[in-house]
């Protein structure tokens, strides 16, 4: 079984059979991590340009290291240090790339669709590290693989994810790909933060984050960002803090072995309490782990798909 | 020159005329609409049979970007792309660069339009300096300069008390008040309809609601003021029920739609082509189900382009930062014939008043009627004959409705008695 496409842009377009497979591939590249010598020959030759058009410590350096265990060069364009400044256009950026022969490019971008566009106008395989608020496939797989692999499955779980809806490319990919696996979605979040029609998804939307919590095997908390208070979107990072934060008695009302996630970076005392980001539920740093592997996995896979 | 149009299906939604005859056309003017028993030497015969011989089309919104943004369109490549979609009268929007808000800038309009453009060009001027919404225009020079309307269509005219002092102004000079429908604050940085498709998508929502309080606003500050208002680009299911009401209640209100807002939704935005960037932003299927029933109802008067034309680099972008806007003076006529007329929402008597008659007697431009002693602006089309839209005559070419095939394209245009356009080709 193979990739249907050259990209990988979002998982909302994935099957669930694509999305097992991104799966079940990561977990032999985890292995690998644990041997003296970090490295396979699998892409030696291929060249990934890591084109970041947005801040990003965790989710580059991640790609960077699954390219770089896999043998391939790595080469890293990051928007301020580069003619972006002077106005370059993302699709021209794409063409030179192009022109370099480069075979891979993983894009993060402030903009919705801009994964989709680059991937329309250029032949080299395109993943979407994140842009706009659209959809972060590589986080979505990882935190599917996160949970696969604590709780065993993933249909009949009960996931809930809490914060900003609305702005979160995380939430969405979370969620395109926890319903297409079968598991139960809940949503939780001030109204404000909740995007208009997201029901139509499948997930269940909760306003009061105690009800939300009810019996959950898992909790993935979503960072909070500060920019959205001076929008109206809620009145003070307190009382957002007090309503949602997630907090070792709140945790209470679910399961017993619920696991909590984050995509980091932690807000902390914020969204979510040090207690919980570093208790026994969290499987925040084994996230981090996790998305290292599912990299390889996706650029391995692309490979085979070019 | 003289003109004879023969065994063409004449329609004069004016009169409700219609009939299989001929049309003479002599020094600039209608001769006669019967059937000649003789054709008169040295005429310049078009034989139209099977096709439809109607009065040229009256689009009563159009941006032709000059002065100021010539790289997208000029009076003359604006005027051209009329002519090959069948228009034969334009009126453009003042939201240009200078904005046409004083009597120099409408002198401008006319005598580029008089030299250069080469269909009927009448002017709308703004309704506030620059378009600023803060200090209403002088709207008695802008009409001793020859404006048909007022409006800051591209802007609402946020502050209620302008538009109200507006509508109470323009009442003494017979000028309609053209509104762009829009609450800035809850459209804020919106580039889509707000709803499934926009969550989906990641982009910023534009609320229906946004249009629909100012349609509401507005409505009360017509039967206010007793001023006549039009609400350009009407897109949504509740903005069509207000407009509804408020002629019931007989307020001097008046409406119009574009093809785009009956023909496409907001799912056409899913593959982020920026060529479905347009405010107002394409809607839902319930909304273009309402915009075909306020069209059969006589909710809403006419049909227009809203011919927005943009270069290539500047819609080539993310769709966050695309500009808002597509061309449309060359599908208006097809997409009416395919979508309303071929689909039988409309009586082909029905869709043309709404592009002629009905959009003249709004702005009370003695054209649109095919009769003795008028100005011959005359279009012949064929609904039976289907086209593949493959290229643009505008300057700008940001259309979602390139590669479609289309019934209705016009084959003949006619302005002042002139053959401005024939199967295609332009005579200037």
């Amino acid at each position: 079984m193979r990739l249907k496409s050259k990209d990988l842009l979002g998982l909302k377009e994935l099957s669930a059979d694509e999305i097992n497979l991104i799966i079940d591939t990561a977990r032999p590249f985890k292995e690998v991590f644990t041997r003296s010598i970090k490295k396979v020959p699998t892409l030696r030759g291929k060249t990934v340009a890591l084109l970041f058009y947005e801040p990003s410590t965790r989710t580059r350096t991640s790609f960077e290291l699954a390219a770089k265990r896999l043998s391939a060069d790595t080469i890293n364009i990051t928007s301020t240090a580069s003619s972006v400044m002077k106005g370059e256009s993302l699709i021209d950026t794409g063409k030179t790339l192009e022109a370099m022969q480069v075979d891979f490019v993983v894009i993060r971008h402030p903009m919705s669709g801009a994964a989709d566009v680059l991937a329309r106008n250029i032949k080299a395989s395109v993943i979407n590290a994140g842009d706009g608020m659209h959809e972060h496939p590589t986080q979505g797989l990882l935190d599917i693989f996160t949970i696969k692999e604590k709780k065993g499955k993933i249909k009949g779980l009960k996931v809930l994810i809490v914060g900003d809806i609305a702005h979160s490319r995380v939430a969405r990919s979370n969620i395109y790909g926890l319903t297409k696996l079968g598991a139960e979605v809940r949503i939780c979040g001030p109204a404000t933060l909740i995007p208009k029609d997201i029901e139509k998804t499948g997930v269940r939307v909760y306003y009061d984050l105690n009800e939300a919590l009810e019996d959950v095997d898992v909790v993935n908390v979503l960072r909070l960002q500060f920019e959205r208070q001076k929008e109206n979107l809620f009145p003070s990072i307190r009382e957002y803090m007090l309503l949602y934060g997630i907090t070792k008695e709140r945790l209470r009302r679910a399961k017993s072995d619920v696991l909590v996630l984050h995509p980091g970076p932690l807000n902390r005392g914020i969204e979510i309490t040090s207690e919980v980001a570093d208790g026994l539920e969290s499987a925040i740093n084994e996230q981090v782990t996790n998305g290292v592997a599912v990299r390889m996995a996706v650029l391995y896979l692309l490979a085979g798909a070019q | 020159m003289k003109i004879a149009i023969i065994n063409g299906r004449v329609i004069n939604p004016a009169n409700g005329f219609d009939r299989i005859c001929d049309i003479l056309i002599d020094n600039g003017k209608i001769v006669s609409i019967k059937k000649l028993t003789k054709i008169p030497e040295n005429a310049k015969i078009i034989d139209a049979k099977g096709k439809i011989v109607s009065p040229g089309i009256i689009d009563i919104h159009t941006h032709l970007r000059e002065p100021g943004h010539e790289e997208e369109e000029t009076i003359r490549s604006g005027t051209i792309s009329a002519a090959a979609g069948g228009v034969t009268t334009v009126c453009c929007m003042p939201n240009t660069h200078p904005v046409i808000d004083n009597q120099t800038a409408v002198e401008f309009i006319s005598l580029k339009a008089k030299n250069e453009g080469v269909v009927n060009v009448y002017i709308i001027g703004a309704i506030s300096k620059g378009l600023k919404g803060e200090e209403i225009s002088e709207i008695g020079e802008l009409k001793s300069a020859g404006v048909v309307a007022i409006s800051d269509d591209g802007n609402p005219v946020m502050n209620s008390l302008i538009m109200r002092r507006a509508l109470e102004y323009a009442k003494m000079f017979n000028l309609p008040v053209i509104s762009h429908c829009e609450d800035l604050n809850l459209s804020a940085d919106g580039v889509m309809n707000e709803g499934y498709v926009s969550t989906t998508l990641g982009l910023r929502g534009i609320s229906k609601e946004s249009e629909e309080v100012m349609v509401a606003r507005d409505i009360m500050l017509a039967r206010l003021t007793g001023g006549h208002l039009h609400i350009a680009h009407v897109t949504t299911k509740n903005s069509v029920e207000l407009i509804r009401q408020a002629k019931k209640q007989k307020i001097k209100i008046t409406s119009e739609v574009t093809p785009h807002h009956f023909t496409l939704t907001d799912e056409c935005a899913k593959t982020y082509d920026t060529n479905t960037k347009i405010k107002p932003p394409l809607r839902t299927k319930e909304d273009v189900m309402a915009i075909k029933n306020g069209l059969k109802d006589g909710t809403i008067d006419c049909i227009v382009s809203d011919h927005a034309p943009h270069t290539e680099e500047e819609k080539q972008k993310e769709y966050d930062l695309a500009p808002f806007g597509i061309i449309g003076l060359e599908t208006l006529l097809p997409l009416t014939i395919t979508e309303l007329v071929l689909k039988k929402v409309l009586t082909l008597n029905e869709a043309l008043a709404k592009l002629t008659i009905n959009p003249a007697r709004i702005l009370n431009i003695d054209r649109g009627d095919l009769k003795i002693g008028a100005p011959a602006d005359v279009i012949v089309f064929d609904i039976k004959k289907k086209r593949k839209i493959e290229k643009f005559y505008s300057k700008s070419r940001n259309s979602p409705f390139l590669g479609w095939e289309l019934y209705g394209f016009p084959e003949v245009t006619i302005v002042n008695g002139k053959v401005i356009m024939e199967n295609g080709e332009i005579y200037v």
